[in-house]
């Protein structure tokens, strides 16, 4: 399993909304997580200038349980080797055990100082306060909108705090087995970009009896596909503000049945479980999958298997791909301690400047300097999928959408077991999503 | 002269090492449950607003939020339940019966039977996953000698739930067939011989000695069963993941992702109160069933 796998349903956003209400709340509570101004006021330069307190322990917390844990962890060894006062101590578990105990430690004082979060779990997490806000950081580190992606850069921001730090961009990519195109004829040079030229070669493999493309019905990679495709068609996820479900309408229903049709039409089987898909590539039963950035380090640790990777073709006549953004964040400390919030700071700092170093791990810095260099470019698969930097679309960054996707992920799936017509499924998950959005507003207060 | 006298308290203070876990780790959250259900409730929040009865209107309110799902949930658990205890009542019997007969290498077959329940849901789960994979599976492979085509074990209906209940009544099969056996070891070997020389078959004895004198073995087998199968939760988390749809989702599923992915702890734990009545009803009804009739 990869390490994303579990973005699924906390996975949710970050501040888009107006988010007026929550934060007034957080004021008058009695936790006293939420109390403005109990947090230490950190050292003024934001981690710029290093740490030279008395010795402190640093856990750091994240999901990287896949090929990329190991850079992490290189990274911070190399962190602890040059600032001996400050002891960084990494622990890795699942995302899915990650989103639902982070919130519990830091409720009981046991939290780490440090930690990552896909962009679409920071509203929600900074509007229950978790994570506290880290604009010194930001400023410190002279982090510029112009640096990032827009909603990269917008998704740390909740009522106007920036609450993280983008370390990467994790977009979806188009993997092909290059001896299952040789065998079926095609051109593994030129894999299809176009909807004809991917119908085309769909075609001519099901005529030597390969089914070119498994459509799966999981979250990975089905689900994420299918957003790739609702914005490719002209949909999108949300009406502006995500205060409705917009997956039911015609665009996005289109991009379904087209997904749908690769079952119908036979060129994915029925029923594929989870993970099938990408496993099939790699068995060569399969010519074509779409899958994370993730994939790569999977891909190349597989000895002769012949492989390439490409933007995603564009089916629906908009570019557009899916992509999540991890992001360093601070949780709250429940017993103030300004000597850990400065060292935290310095880590935090002294991360986002080794991001070629992460890059490695099979990701694409979220950084424009750095997604630039000379040094990234040598990373030729990264490169080529950062090369959808300006097409990537990202889940949405408002508190508990994550709540409201999962009923999408829901409909891919009946739609494409053939359970449920596209629209219908849709529509039904729509309405569901609907009140749960209006639920999730009467919660969060915006 | 009597034996020496006890304090009142004496008793209690032989019970308090049990009480004291009971009352802060069963009872406590219990009542705490009670309370947090009338709050819409977010352990992070500073806020959280009581609002009566509403977490328990809304579940019968078709409109809402949270009641399409776990009434969806509560199907998925009724389905099962009813699915596997038939099995995992019946199938265990058969086994005890057989494994109480002196046979050559019995001790290893009773070791054998009841070796899958030692292991964690984590195993199993992540074994059947494996298994029952239509597209890379063992069991469809093995099918597809057969000329049996992929079968979605995982992802399709009825199979998926074949496949749930299959891989349960393997796993937990030995542990009834345990109790099953202790409760044959209780009945007196007499009734059997007297039976035999009233003219019973081995049948008509299994009928009219066996059955009878496992009566109460029943009541506790049937109760703990049907209570295992409704809060069945790993087996569909690791290997169906609810799917297809949200078919295989379970309520205990259900209450989870509501209470700790959702944090909507109040409907959560309406939700639970709700399932443990349904639970505690149908213990009754069964033991009003087995009851001991008076002849």
């Amino acid at each position: 399993m990869n390490t994303h796998q579990h973005v699924s349903r906390r996975v949710l956003l970050a501040g888009a909304l107006g988010a007026g209400a929550s934060w007034g709340l957080a004021g008058c509570g009695e936790g006293s997580a939420g109390k403005p101004g109990a947090q230490p006021t950190p050292s003024g330069d934001g981690g710029a200038k290093g740490y030279d307190g008395p010795p402190v322990e640093l856990d750091f917390w994240n999901g990287f349980t896949g090929g990329d844990g190991p850079y992490m962890r290189k990274i911070v060894e190399k962190f602890n080797a040059e600032n001996p006062n400050a002891k960084v101590k990494m622990t890795v578990m699942q995302w899915d055990d990650y989103y639902t105990k982070l919130p519990t430690a830091v409720n009981s004082g046991r939290g780490p100082a440090i930690a990552v979060m896909h962009l679409d779990s920071l509203a929600t997490n900074a509007a229950r306060n978790v994570i506290e806000p880290l604009d010194d950081v930001a400023t410190a580190l002279e982090l510029k909108q112009e640096d990032f992606a827009d909603e990269v850069w917008k998704a740390g921001e909740y009522n106007g705090k920036r609450y993280g730090i983008p370390l990467d961009v994790h977009p979806l990519g188009f993997y092909y087995n290059k001896t299952v195109m040789e065998k079926a004829g095609l051109d593994p040079a030129k894999p299809p970009m176009t909807a004809d030229e991917y119908m085309t070669a769909l075609d001519t493999l099901k005529g030597k009896g390969i089914q070119g493309h498994w459509a799966s019905p999981f979250l990975f990679t089905g689900g994420l596909s299918v957003n790739a495709l609702i914005w490719q068609f002209g949909g999108d996820l949300f009406d502006d503000g995500a205060s409705k479900a917009a997956w039911a309408d015609e665009p996005s229903v289109k991009a379904v049945t087209w997904f749908v049709d690769l079952v119908k039409n036979g060129h994915s089987p029925k029923n594929v479980a989870q993970d099938a898909d990408a496993i099939a590539l790699q068995n060569g039963k399969t010519a074509f999958n779409w899958n994370g950035i993730w994939n790569i380090n999977t891909l190349r640790e597989k000895k002769g298997l012949q492989w390439g990777v490409a933007p995603l073709p564009n089916i629906g006549g908009t570019k557009a791909a899916w992509a999540g953004s991890h992001q360093f964040c601070l949780p709250r400390l429940k017993t103030p301690d300004q000597n850990k919030s400065t060292a935290a700071r310095v880590f935090l700092n002294y991360v986002s400047q080794q991001s070629l170093e992460w890059a490695k791990g099979g990701q694409v810095p979220a950084r424009r300097q750095i997604r630039e260099s000379a040094e990234f470019k040598a990373l030729p698969e990264q490169a080529t999928l950062a090369t959808q930097i300006d097409d990537l679309r990202f889940p949405p960054s408002v508190a508990g959408i994550g709540d409201a996707i999962a009923e999408l992920n829901k409909a891919i799936n009946e739609a494409v077991l053939l359970k449920t017509e596209p629209a219908k499924a849709l529509g039904d998950a729509a309405a569901r999503a609907d009140k749960i959005l209006e639920a999730n507003r009467k919660k969060y207060g915006s | 002269m009597s034996v020496r006298g006890y304090g009142r308290s004496t008793p209690y203070l032989f019970l308090a090492p049990y009480l004291v876990l009971f009352l802060a780790f069963v009872v406590g959250p219990a009542l705490f449950g009670i309370w947090m259900s009338l709050h819409d409730w977010d352990f992070q929040l500073p806020g959280k607003p009581f609002v009566g009865l509403q977490n328990y209107k809304d579940l019968f309110d078709p409109l809402s939020a949270t009641s399409l799902p776990f009434w969806h949930g509560m199907r998925a658990t009724g389905i099962f339940t009813l699915a596997s205890v038939p099995f995992l009542v019946a199938l265990p019997l058969g086994l005890a019966v057989l494994l109480n007969r002196a046979f050559p290498g019995r001790t290893f077959f009773r070791a054998v039977y009841f070796a899958p329940y030692v292991l964690g849901v984590a195993v199993i789960g992540l074994m059947f996953r494996y298994i029952l994979d239509t597209n890379f599976g063992i069991l469809n492979a093995f099918l597809g000698l057969f000329g049996v085509s992929e079968i979605g074990w995982t992802n399709d209906q009825p199979w998926a739930w074949i496949g749930l209940v299959g891989l349960t009544v393997w796993w937990t099969l030995g542990f009834n067939a345990v109790i099953y056996l202790a409760g044959l070891q209780d009945i007196p070997a007499e009734q059997y011989e007297a039976a035999e020389l009233d003219g019973a078959n081995r049948w008509q004895q299994f009928w009219n000695v066996t059955v009878p004198g496992l009566r109460p073995v029943f009541v506790f087998v049937v109760t703990i069963t049907i209570l295992a199968s409704a809060n069945m939760f790993g087996q569909a988390v690791l290997v169906t993941q609810g799917a297809p749809g949200d078919s295989t989702t379970t309520a205990i599923m259900v209450i989870t992702d509501t209470g700790l992915s959702q944090f909507r702890m109040g409907s959560a734990t309406a939700m639970s109160y709700l399932l443990a009545l349904c639970l505690a009803i149908i213990s009754l009804v069964n033991f009003a069933i087995f009851r001991e009739r008076k002849s």
